[in-house]
C-alpha cells in the first residue's frame, strides 16, 4: 500500500520555455489542421499574440520537470502498472509559445479501493507565468493495479 | 469560422463531430516525442508485455487532444474555462476514434454552456467520457 503520510507533499517544482517548434511537432502528432496552432501569421489574425498553447498541451510541460518519474520513485510505483484514471484543467488564461511558465505539483491524495487492488494517487499543479500570476490548474488522478 | 453566439445555442446541440485515422503505431511513436510522454508501455512491444498487456496501446492524452480539437474547432480556446475527463476504457491500436459533444446545461447568469464530450471507436466502445465549461462571451 502506498503511504499516505505523503498526501500534501510537493513533489516538484520547474519552469519550462513554450516552444513554437514543439507546438508545431504536437499539432502534427494530434492531427491539429486549425492553422491557428501552427502558423503565426494565423494565430495573429485570430487575435492571439504568439502560437497557442492547445488546451491538453500544459499536460506536457507538466511532464517536463527535471525527474519526470520523481512521483513515481517517491511512492515506489512501477510505472508498468500505472494508467491514467482521470485529468482535468481549469484555465485562467490562454498561453503562448515564447512564455515561460512555472510548475508547481503537490501530492493532493491517495486512497485505494477493491481492498487495495486498485491505488489511487491525485496530484494537482499550480501553473503560473513569468509574473507569477495564474495560468491554469491541473489536476490528474493515476490508477496503479496492483492485481 | 463562424462565431457561436450564447444566444444560439440550445442544450441539446451538438458539436460537429469527426472520426481519426485508426491510431497507428507511428501516431503513438509520434505522440511520445511531441508530449514528452515517454512511457513505454506505449511504444515498447516487449515492455507492454512484461508488464501483463497483450500489446502497446494509446496514450489516454492523445484521445483528450482529440477532444481539445473537437472544442477549439467549435468555439475559440480563450472561451475555454474548464475541461476534464475520465479516461474510461484503454484505446487500442487500430481504433478509430470518434468524438463528440453536446451541450447539456446553459447558465444564462454565468453565460456559461456546459458540454458534455465522449470518445468511442468503431465498435461505439465508449473510451474517454468528459466535460467542458465554456464562457462564450470571454
Amino acid at each position: 500500500m502506498i503511504d499516505k503520510s505523503h498526501i500534501g507533499a510537493v513533489i516538484s517544482r520547474h519552469s519550462v520555455d513554450v516552444e513554437a517548434g514543439r507546438l508545431r511537432f504536437f499539432a502534427k502528432a494530434t492531427g491539429q489542421a486549425d492553422s491557428r496552432y501552427v502558423d503565426l501569421a494565423r494565430a495573429e489574425a485570430a487575435g492571439y499574440p504568439g502560437l497557442p498553447v492547445p488546451p491538453t498541451f500544459l499536460f506536457c510541460l507538466e511532464m517536463e520537470s527535471p525527474n519526470p518519474r520523481a512521483l513515481m520513485e517517491r511512492l515506489s510505483i512501477d510505472i508498468g502498472k500505472v494508467l491514467h484514471g482521470e485529468q482535468s484543467f481549469r484555465y485562467h488564461r490562454m498561453a503562448y509559445a515564447g512564455e515561460r511558465l512555472s510548475f508547481e505539483t503537490r501530492i493532493a491524495d491517495i486512497y485505494d479501493k477493491k481492498g487495495g487492488a486498485l491505488e489511487f494517487v491525485v496530484r494537482e499543479t499550480r501553473v503560473t507565468d513569468a509574473k507569477g500570476e495564474p495560468v491554469a490548474d491541473l489536476r490528474s488522478t493515476i490508477v496503479v493495479r496492483n492485481r | 469560422m463562424n462565431t457561436i453566439r450564447f444566444e444560439d445555442l440550445a442544450v441539446g446541440a451538438a458539436l460537429p463531430p469527426f472520426t481519426t485515422p485508426p491510431v497507428s503505431r507511428l501516431a503513438l511513436a509520434l505522440y511520445a516525442g511531441a508530449s514528452g510522454d515517454h512511457n513505454p508501455i506505449h511504444v515498447d512491444l516487449d515492455f507492454a508485455r512484461q508488464a501483463g498487456m497483450p500489446d502497446v496501446f494509446a496514450h489516454g492524452m492523445l484521445s483528450m487532444a482529440y477532444l481539445g480539437r473537437l472544442l477549439t474547432n467549435w468555439v475559440p480556446q480563450q472561451t475555454l474555462q474548464a475541461f476534464s475527463v475520465r479516461f474510461a476504457a484503454i484505446t487500442h491500436v487500430g481504433d478509430a476514434i470518434t468524438c463528440t459533444g453536446t451541450v447539456t446545461e446553459k447558465d444564462d447568469a454565468a453565460r456559461t454552456v456546459r458540454v458534455e464530450l465522449t470518445t468511442r471507436n468503431q465498435a461505439g466502445e465508449i473510451k474517454l467520457s468528459g466535460e467542458a465549461l465554456i464562457a462564450l462571451d470571454a
